[in-house]
Parts: structure tokens; C-alpha cells; sequence
């Protein structure tokens, strides 16, 4: 009669019964070295696996504008001019030259001959001209800025736009001219297209796929639209060095090697993508051994990962924050006090106080790390005096400003808003301003304001896209928007002189042109830019981190 | 026993459909949109306008109310705006994943808390009932993601008997034909992918129980106590009944009615997320795809995923209640 005892033992039972299974699954695993592993194995035929902060969103390069998606992408698929490794400027890819018309309307490519898709179909002048084709004439929901963000963002619009607020097409028409050689037309001049086209987005994708897997096809209501193909779930199909694997959301994505690749072939046998949300988890998986590199460390955790044996590697700024000015009001069309403001902000501390490791003042409304960045302009160094000084001359008595920052927002180039504008408020007001503050939940209601040139002083900042300094540059100041609310049209004309000067050599001095008359002018105080981390175990080689994120997993090996 | 569940699951019907209304109107009263949070910074006006027309979010909030309603009687619970899959698709593959945390967390919280409880009642005064006294305000108040941390440092990165995240080592291949990793490992005959599910399971599963299990500890100990001093036990110790059957049919069956009730309660709400020890543990569950949810505005996501949490409280709730039934045969006669 112990009928009481019964469950307590069959529990005691199952506990006892975990305890022996579960070391011995822990232990257990498949045939690969794990990654803490410091064995001696060969390095061709080892499995990666890379800790990534979330799923990509889709492996349709064309519809995807996030890192997690372009960092996968960029291994299966490549574009028709790559980047540098490490750097910002262009390289070839799978256009081995090119050249662009004295107007900048047409671009011409030379292709690299003997390259396959990974279906075995051949890469050619007809398969390229198919994916601008393609690109052009997104009906639908795939007009939609969030899903084909880089196509509206670089050529403006479609063959038939859909929507008022799209614009005319930049894409002129893509000719075969012969089996390697592929003429791009645009309807206006543009030396950027160029630059642009190192993104992901614009990554060569087999034709054939694309049609057998329904890359394009959407159904559904307008309520609830869905991409009903697996091109870019399950049959993602390209010309890199990798090849897609499998696809488990929430636990893991594999790549394995492409051994026809044209060029050098991948030095790793297999790459594995696992997705962990948090960057804390992320280093302590590392620590533990679970994963072998990961991205966007927290600086907090750099000194451990580095007294763990593990690599730290620095990512190069591709942001920057800056201080804007709206000079919709009359306070701040009167450059003196632009420029007392300027000078009374002490961004060393800024950046000293509120950054992380790695981080630096901004002195140009670009990071410092893109092609053309020189520092011929004016710089308006940390003095109090001198800010006093330009207020006395610029005529306004206890000059007011009110100043905007955002809550409910961090970005690598802004980490702490409010944090910034305290520090910055003090400065102000020692230099003799009055201060006032305006806090709003970042979106909609900070950017709405901003956006519209509400805010006289404002926090904002910008990651970049592409390797250009139109993309910066172009973005902020190429014509008049109502954020900076004023009219030069000396910045202006020089931007667009640039975003069509086809002579890179011509296009880098005007850009340096532009910083100048930029600094002269002080429509905002750009203030931070801010690298990002990445760490590795130590048998990791070979990851260089892009600053546009264009990183090629090719060259990493196992030791 | 059979009328009070019909009459029950009937209850359901007016319960799941106030509340959609209610949730339909609280995630669109969330500042910001799903137009807002998918553009971000590049959110321009125009763009904005552009996706709102795409997702139907420019129509009146009824208009969007009864489509919504329409497709859900047809088993369509919409797309993500987040992730561009099916809300059906998403629920089926992060539930499981959550099923199996709460029920690890529940076994660990009722295995341990329901025998240490009974003893520091029957040990009242002891040191035994003082440690588990403390040792339950201690699981009460330790944070999740704190304990998380701690025991991924103990047991995954200095022992390295445990792993860190997710739901399976990446490195192992397995197939999974119901979505539950551990059923998986047995339909398939596969005893390495068995016990690597188990072996993910262990930490998450002590990490979000620790909570239930102070609360289960507490609730026995206080509830062995009071019965303990019933006069019908009292009765049975002066008819000379083995002590055995005493605490078995008279002490330990009657103290279990509330302990029942609070681990309904608890399943309950472990089955609607544990954001926290999801997060933590890179648990791919549907706590955390809820979360990120709001993050994203994603109303189609919300709206399914709490309806669905709505149809599951209720569900626990009524077998909680046919558990009653059969410890408790005065419930089953009112």
C-alpha cells in the first residue's frame, strides 16, 4: 500500500535517467571538430559555424535591404563589380573591367567568361541583362520600398511605377552586346550606379532558377501579400564561391562549398549560420565553444572574449552622427551662430564619454574610412571662447535653441540620445545659449519632426549603404529637403556635378570640394563615428570585415 | 463530466471573439506601424504610404476587423509583415519549440518543488523547511536572464556538459517530422538526436522554472501544513491507519488541489512565451517571435499568436479543472 511513494520514485526514476543521457548527447555530435576543438584537422574540409544576430529576412538579394540577409547572400551570389577587401572602393567582380560613357549615362562590362550558376547554367551578357529586366519591372508588392528598398533607393523607380511617389527610372536598358559583354543605358547621367552596384542587391542570379522557383510570384489579398515562390527560401541559386545548404528558421542555415567555382574555391567545406538574437549570448557561445566567430560584439564583452584566446576584430566606421540644424528658423540661418555652435560642442567628450572602444570624432558628414575623405576643410575645434565670441558678433541677445533628441532608439553612430544631448547641453549653455529640450519616441514622432525641419537642433545620424559619398553626401545636401531647410546653391551644383562625373579622379576632388564649401557653410555639426566589433576563436583565419559589410567568407580556414 | 467540458469549450466562442476585437484595436493603438518599424530611419512619408496601402492598412479599422475575422474562419491567420511567411507557419514552428521548454520547466518545477515542499511541511521547523523556505524567495527573486547567464557560465562554458543555444547542435542532422525535437528523436529511432534535444532542453527548462518551482515549493509546504492539522487526519492517525496510507490517500491527495491549480496557472503562462529564457538561450519559441513582433508592429503575428495564447489559457484552464474533477470528486458532482 504504498501507493503514495509511486510517483516520487518513477520521477526519481526519469531524473535519474536524463542525468545519464544528457552528458552523453552533450558530448555527442557529428563528425566535425567543435569549434573550441585545437586539433590539428585539415583545413580544407572543415564547417564554420558563425553566430549571426537573427535570420536573414530572405535570400533573394534583389528583395533584401538587412546584414544578416547580404552577409549569406554575399557567399552564394556575386555582383558584377565587388569591393575591395576591407575597403570601400570598387573592384572587379564578375564584370572583370568596365567603362562608363563620357555623359555617364552608359556603362559598359566586360564579363568573366567560364563562370556557371550553381544549376550548372552558364553565366553570360543575356543572363545579366535578365536580372536588370527583372529588377525594372517589380509589379506589385515588390515595388514596395521595404521590399525592394536598394532598386527604389539607386534607380528610382520601375517600367510601370505603381505609385505617385515613385520616380522616373534611372534604368535606361541593359543590351547584350555579345556573349561577354553587357551595355547598361540610364536615362540620366550618374556615376554612382557604379558604386552602388557592389550592393548584394544587385547580385546575379540564375534565370532559370529564378523562373522554376517563382522568385517573383506574389498572391495572396492586399491585406495580406506573400511571396508564394522559394527562390529565396529554398532555392536560392547564384555564381559564389558557396552554395545554399538548408534552411531550419531559428536554429540554422548551411552553406557548403560550390567546387566548380571559377576562381579560388572556398577554403571551408561548410558554413553554418545560427542564428542568437543578443550579443552577450553570442560571446558566451563563442566562450563556450559553441559557435566560431559572431558579429556586432558588445564592446563590454571585447576584454573577455579577448582573455578567452579568442580573436577581437574591428569593423571600420560606415556611420556617422552629426548634430543637424533646421534652418527653417531665424535663429539658425545666422551662420555665426552656426559656427559658435560648433564650436562650443566638446565632441572629444562626447565621443570619449559615450562611445565604445574604437570610436572617433566625426569631422566631415561622411566616416573617414570612404574613398575621397581628405581633411582639407575648416574644422571647428573645442573652444568656448571663440564660441562667445561669434555669439557677441552674430547680433542675437541670449540666443534660444530648442534641441530635439529622440528616446526609445540606439544606433552604433547615437548609442546613448539622450546621453549625447545632456553633454551637449552643458556645452551649450557654457558657451552662453539657452537651452531648451524636446524629447519624442524615435519613430514616427521624432523622425516625422525632424523630417519636416521642425527641430532647430536635432540628433541624428546615418549608417551608410553603399561605398559612395553620394551616399552620404548626395543624401544629405544634393538638393533642398526640408530637414536642413536651406538653399546653396554652390553645395548643390557640386554635388550633382559629382554624382555624374564619370573620372573617378574628377569625382574624388569634387567630392573634396564638397566637404570644404560643407564645413564652410556648417549646416550641422557632425560629431561621432563609431566601428563595430566581430570576434572569432583563435583557429579562425582569414576574416577581413568590410566596412560595407560586403564580407566573402572564401577566405576564412580553420587551423 | 462530459457536459461541463462541452459547456466549456462553448464558452470559448464569445471569449475569443471580444477579445479579438480588443486586440485588433490595442495593437493598431501602438504608436508607430508595421510601415514605420519595416523602413526605419529611411521611413519618408511617401513610403510610408506606399506599404500601408500594400498591407490594406490605409482602410478603415472594421473594414480590416471582418476580412481579418473572414480569413480566420478559413484557417488564415495572415502573413508577417516582418518575415513575409504564413502566421499559421510561424505558430507551427515556434510552438513546439515552446511546448517542450514549459513542459521541461514544469517537470523540473513539480518533479523537485512538490516532493521538497511536502517534506518541509512534514519537517516543519527543521532546517529543512527553513532552506526551502529561503530557497524559494530565492527562485522567486532571482531575474531569469541573470540565472540564464549563470548557468550557461557553470555548465556550458567552464564544465562544457551543456550547450548554450538553440534547440539542436548545428553540427548534427536530424529530421524532424513533428516539430517537437524530442518526440522527433524517438519517431525517427534516432537516440543521438534524442539526447541532444534533451540535452538543449536541460538549462532553459531549469532557468524558466526556477520561478514555478519556488511558487509550487511554497504552495505545497503551506498547503501539506494545513492539511496536516485536519481533524479528518487526525481521525485516521486514532483509527491506527498505516501511516503510509495517511499521507498518501488522506494528506498528500487532499493538499494537491491548490498545487494543481497553480501549475495550470503556470503552464499557462509558460506556454504564452518566456521571452526572457528565449532570448537567453537562443530558443527558437514563440515567447520571443511574439516579442520581436511588437518590436516590428507586426499586427497579423500579434493578433494570431494572442488569440491562439487565448484558445491555449483556456484549454489548460479546463483540463486544470477536469484535473480537479478526478483528484476531488465534490468537484466533479457541483
Amino acid at each position: 500500500m504504498r501507493r503514495d511513494g509511486m510517483p516520487l520514485r518513477r520521477t526519481a526514476a526519469v531524473m535519474a535517467g536524463l542525468a545519464l543521457v544528457i552528458p552523453a548527447a552533450a558530448c555527442g555530435g557529428g563528425d566535425d571538430p567543435k569549434p573550441g576543438a585545437t586539433g590539428t584537422e585539415a583545413a580544407e574540409g572543415s564547417t564554420l559555424i558563425f553566430a549571426s544576430s537573427a535570420d536573414p529576412a530572405i535570400l533573394d538579394p534583389a528583395f533584401h535591404s538587412d546584414g544578416e540577409s547580404s552577409r549569406v547572400t554575399n557567399q552564394i551570389f556575386e555582383t558584377l563589380v565587388a569591393t575591395e577587401e576591407g575597403g570601400t572602393g570598387v573592384a572587379p567582380g564578375l564584370a572583370e573591367s568596365w567603362e562608363v560613357s563620357k555623359d555617364a549615362r552608359t556603362y559598359t562590362f566586360k564579363l568573366r567568361q567560364g563562370v556557371k550558376f550553381h544549376d550548372g547554367e552558364a553565366f553570360n551578357a543575356a543572363a545579366v541583362c535578365a536580372n536588370f529586366d527583372r529588377w525594372y519591372n517589380f509589379t506589385g508588392l515588390a515595388q514596395a520600398d521595404s521590399v525592394s528598398y536598394y532598386w527604389v533607393t539607386v534607380f528610382r523607380g520601375f517600367a510601370k511605377n505603381e505609385s505617385d511617389t515613385l520616380a522616373k527610372s534611372l534604368y535606361g536598358g541593359c543590351t547584350a552586346k555579345d556573349d561577354s559583354t553587357v551595355e547598361l543605358k540610364l536615362t540620366e547621367p550618374s556615376a554612382v550606379v557604379l558604386s552602388a552596384l557592389t550592393l548584394s542587391s544587385f547580385s546575379i542570379a540564375s534565370p532559370k532558377a529564378l523562373k522554376d522557383h517563382k522568385a517573383d510570384e506574389v498572391s495572396g489579398t492586399a491585406e495580406s501579400p506573400q511571396f508564394t515562390g522559394t527562390f529565396g527560401t529554398e532555392h536560392p541559386v547564384g555564381t559564389g564561391p558557396f552554395k545554399f545548404g538548408g534552411w531550419t528558421r531559428g536554429d540554422k542555415l548551411e552553406l557548403v562549398r560550390n567546387d566548380d567555382y571559377w576562381g579560388e574555391k572556398a577554403k571551408l567545406s561548410k558554413i553554418i549560420f545560427r542564428p542568437i538574437e543578443k550579443a552577450a549570448d553570442r560571446a558566451q557561445a563563442l566562450r563556450a565553444g559553441s559557435v566560431h566567430a559572431f558579429d556586432y560584439a558588445d564592446p563590454a564583452d571585447l576584454e573577455s572574449l579577448k582573455s578567452s584566446g579568442a580573436q577581437v576584430l574591428e569593423r571600420a566606421p560606415f556611420n556617422m552622427g552629426y548634430l543637424g540644424f533646421s534652418q527653417k528658423t531665424e535663429i539658425m540661418k545666422n551662420q555665426k551662430i552656426r559656427q559658435a555652435i560648433a564650436h562650443a560642442i566638446n565632441r572629444e567628450n562626447v565621443v570619449k564619454t559615450k562611445y565604445g572602444t574604437g570610436a572617433k570624432v566625426a569631422n566631415a558628414f561622411m566616416p573617414d574610412s570612404l574613398w575621397s575623405y581628405t581633411e582639407d576643410f575648416t574644422k571647428y575645434d573645442y573652444n568656448v571662447d571663440k564660441a562667445k565670441q561669434l555669439i557677441a558678433e552674430s547680433g542675437v541677445s541670449a540666443p534660444t535653441l530648442e534641441f530635439c533628441y529622440p528616446s526609445g532608439v540606439s544606433r552604433a553612430y547615437m548609442v546613448d540620445p539622450a546621453g549625447n544631448f545632456q553633454l551637449m547641453k552643458a556645452d551649450l549653455e557654457a558657451a552662453g545659449f539657452k537651452v531648451t529640450p524636446k524629447t519624442s519616441p524615435w519613430s514616427p514622432d521624432y523622425l516625422n519632426t525632424t523630417q519636416a525641419g521642425d527641430c532647430p537642433l536635432f540628433l541624428l545620424g546615418w549608417n551608410g549603404d553603399f561605398g559612395d559619398p553620394d551616399n552620404f553626401l548626395g543624401t544629405f545636401f544634393q538638393s533642398f529637403s526640408s530637414q536642413w531647410s536651406f538653399r546653396n546653391e554652390e553645395i548643390f551644383k557640386v554635388l550633382a556635378d559629382a554624382e555624374k562625373e564619370p573620372d573617378q579622379a574628377a569625382r574624388e576632388a569634387l567630392y573634396k570640394k564638397a566637404n570644404a564649401l560643407i564645413a564652410e557653410f556648417v549646416p550641422g555639426v557632425p560629431y561621432a563615428q563609431s566601428p563595430s566589433f566581430s570576434a572569432a576563436a583563435k583557429n579562425v583565419q582569414g576574416w577581413v570585415p568590410s566596412p560595407v559589410l560586403n564580407d566573402k567568407f572564401a577566405s576564412i580556414s580553420l587551423n | 463530466m462530459l457536459g461541463f467540458v462541452v459547456r466549456r469549450l462553448a464558452l470559448l466562442v464569445p471569449i475569443l471573439l471580444g477579445l479579438s476585437v480588443l486586440l485588433f484595436l490595442w495593437v493598431r493603438a501602438l504608436p508607430g506601424g508595421p510601415a514605420e518599424a519595416l523602413l526605419g530611419e529611411r521611413a519618408t512619408p511617401e513610403a510610408v504610404e506606399r506599404v500601408k496601402k500594400l498591407y490594406g492598412l490605409d482602410r478603415p479599422w472594421y473594414e480590416q476587423y471582418l476580412t481579418w475575422v473572414g480569413n480566420v474562419f478559413r484557417g488564415d491567420l495572415g502573413v508577417s509583415s516582418r518575415t513575409q511567411h504564413p502566421v499559421v507557419e510561424e505558430l507551427l514552428r515556434t510552438f513546439p519549440a515552446t511546448v517542450e521548454l514549459a513542459l521541461t520547466a514544469m517537470i523540473f518545477a513539480v518533479g523537485v518543488g512538490v516532493p521538497v515542499g511536502y517534506l518541509a511541511a512534514r519537517r516543519h521547523g527543521t532546517w529543512l523547511d527553513h532552506l526551502s523556505v529561503a530557497g524559494s524567495l530565492f527562485g522567486i527573486t532571482i531575474p531569469v536572464f541573470f540565472l540564464g547567464y549563470m548557468l550557461k557560465f557553470a555548465f556550458a562554458e567552464k564544465l562544457g556538459i551543456l550547450p548554450t543555444d538553440g534547440r539542436q547542435d548545428p553540427l548534427l542532422d536530424a529530421e524532424h517530422p513533428t516539430g517537437f525535437y524530442v518526440l522527433d528523436g524517438l519517431v525517427t529511432g534516432n537516440p543521438e538526436a534524442l539526447g541532444d534535444a534533451l540535452a538543449h532542453l536541460v538549462l532553459p527548462g531549469v532557468a524558466l522554472g526556477t520561478i514555478p518551482l519556488a511558487i509550487v515549493v511554497r504552495i505545497t509546504r503551506a498547503s501539506v501544513l494545513d492539511v496536516l492539522h485536519e481533524d479528518y487526519v487526525r481521525t485516521a492517525e486514532a483509527k491506527g491507519l498505516a501511516p503510509a496510507t495517511i499521507r498518501g490517500r488522506h494528506v498528500l491527495r487532499n493538499a494537491l488541489l491548490p498545487v494543481v491549480t497553480i501549475i495550470g496557472l503556470q503552464v499557462g503562462l509558460l506556454l504564452g512565451g518566456a521571452v526572457l529564457t528565449e532570448t537567453v538561450f537562443a530558443f527558437p519559441g514563440f515567447g520571443k517571435f511574439m516579442a520581436d513582433s511588437i518590436v516590428a508592429r507586426d499586427y497579423a503575428v500579434l493578433q494570431g499568436f494572442i488569440l491562439f495564447t487565448a484558445v491555449i489559457f483556456v484549454l489548460v484552464n479546463l483540463l486544470v479543472d477536469v484535473a480537479y474533477g478526478l483528484i476531488d470528486p465534490r468537484v466533479r458532482a457541483a
